[in-house]
């Protein structure tokens, strides 16, 4: 069974049209890159799956295990975060909230499982650091290590280099690639770097106006 | 001293300390996410819309205002809170005019309907606290009190989620939790905190409560916990030695707990430099 199916999805907000007749699947062990023009509805793609915004016709079935919160994603910066006074691991821990539920504190087991996510971002020394001390790389690691501590399946990722230099951007697409290729993780991710998207990802979904196509 | 220590012995100058203290707590808690979300200026807002329906109560002479006053004030937190999405006014702009049209309008009916001989003292007093708060009741004071623990176990069982929403809703949300449903909790919980602080230290004062705890430990602090842990301690130092100054002195509680916060902000501020 599909992780993600689109079925016949219109995209778009209020009363905007974006993309239409969206037919789509990501199955296990996949690699996207989902490209196109600005504002021909990336992000509102990503956003439609993770239930943020409800498609305007058609179906997304999500696979058995992702409902509720299974799905890890990073989301773009905001410019409120730029100055938020938080810790590396307070935000690594909000990953577990999905998790979490009602309950009020996080066990032991998800303390050790963030600690673990850190490491394998290489940022276990950050732990106590303050985020917006953090370089734009090392602040994106950390929204990837929150986003591993709410799946350990599926990452949806929203331009995670932006913004970065090109050492940095690097980093970043191996780091990404090692977690698809050692733990198996699916990967969805927004880019506007194709040479990088035909290297990196195993398909390419191009979203345009009339509809979406696969490269 | 000896001087204070006469005046602590009568019940209702505890009272009015133990008010002041408590209600500037839950202020800095809620402060917190408020100025981090971009809201500083929901409490002023809130407090111009209660100042308005206190008016109103005034005028339809309705006695035990409030529990007419709470309501209203808790509706219109709702509306202003969740203004960001689908409203023709937004955020910032939609604070401003709703809270001048209710000063506005208050103000009006006050003067047309008023049966007082003091209005100008009425207003005032609703503005920059009264003096009322010397003639505080023990009942005002478990209001406060009750008010208080609600805010407290509500800001301690849903802290993690607290943070996450306040942090990243969009995030939230991807995960399954519901941010509106935060949302909606911390405007009833603001809104009540307002109405009951509005009494004590004026309509034109209570944001003052609410923002600078914050952004005093903001500027010393680095971790949402650190940060939210000193905003509670500041408050309550500054309410303490506000209100016990201001029964030394003679001046005005309300202003006084302000100002000492204004202090308090700029201690912190020199302090944050040193770290740097």
């Amino acid at each position: 069974m599909a992780l993600i199916k689109c079925e016949d999805v219109t995209l778009g907000y209020e009363n905007i049209t974006l993309a239409e007749h969206v037919n789509w699947e990501v199955n296990e062990g996949e690699y996207w890159c989902i490209i196109g023009q600005n504002g021909a509805g990336k992000s509102t793609l990503m956003k439609t799956i993770l239930g943020l915004r409800k498609p305007l016709r058609g179906n997304i079935v999500i696979g058995d295990g992702l409902k509720g919160g299974g799905i890890g994603y990073l989301p773009q910066q905001t410019q409120a975060q730029r100055d938020f006074p938080a810790s590396v691991y307070e935000i690594v821990m909000s990953g577990f909230q999905g998790r979490a539920g009602l309950r009020p504190f996080y066990t032991k087991e998800e303390k050790k499982e963030a600690i673990g996510n850190l490491k394998k971002m290489g940022i276990e020394d950050l732990k106590d650091r303050s985020y917006k001390e953090l370089s734009g790389g090392q602040q994106q690691r950390v929204l990837l290590a929150r986003a591993l501590c709410a799946t350990g399946k599926i990452l949806l990722l929203d331009e995670p280099v932006a913004g970065l230099d090109p050492q940095m951007t690097e980093e970043m697409y191996e780091l990404i690639k090692k977690l698809n290729e050692e733990e198996g993780i699916v990967i969805v991710m927004i880019t506007h770097d194709l040479e990088a998207s035909s290297r990196y990802a195993g398909k390419i979904l191009k979203v345009e106006e009339d509809g979406v196509s696969i490269l | 001293m000896s001087e204070l220590l006469t005046y602590l012995q009568y019940p209702f100058v505890r009272y009015a300390v133990i008010a002041v203290v408590l209600m500037s707590l839950c202020a800095s808690l809620l402060g917190v996410t408020l100025v981090l979300k971009r809201f500083s200026y929901i409490g002023d807002g809130l407090s111009h819309v209660a100042f308005g329906i206190i008016a109103l109560a005034a005028v339809l002479n309705i006695s035990g205002n409030m529990f007419f006053v709470m309501p209203v004030t808790v509706l219109c937190a709702i509306l202003l809170l969740k203004g960001g999405k689908n409203t023709a006014v937004r955020g910032d702009a939609a604070i401003a005019m709703v809270s001048v049209s209710a000063l506005a309008i208050g103000y009006l009916l006050m003067n047309v309907f008023s049966k007082s001989a003091n209005l100008s003292g009425d207003v005032c007093s609703t503005l920059f606290g009264s003096t009322s708060i010397i003639t505080m009741t023990k009942a005002d004071v478990t209001l406060c009190a009750i008010a208080s623990a609600g805010v407290l176990v509500f800001f301690i069982v849903f802290y993690n989620k607290i943070f996450a929403v306040t942090f990243d809703e969009d995030f939230s949300e991807a995960c399954g939790t519901r941010p509106e449903a935060y949302n909606l909790m911390f405007a009833c919980v603001i809104a009540v905190i307002v109405v009951i602080a509005m009494n004590l230290v004026g309509s034109l004062l209570i944001s003052a409560l609410i923002v600078f705890p914050a952004l005093s430990a903001m500027r010393v602090f680095r971790s949402f916990k650190a940060v939210t842990v000193c905003a509670a301690v500041a408050a309550v130092g500054c309410a303490l030695a506000g209100t016990l100054a201001s029964i030394v002195l003679g001046t005005p509680v309300g202003a006084t707990v302000v100002a000492s916060n204004i202090v308090c902000y700029l201690i912190f501020t020199a302090a944050g430099k040193i770290r740097g």
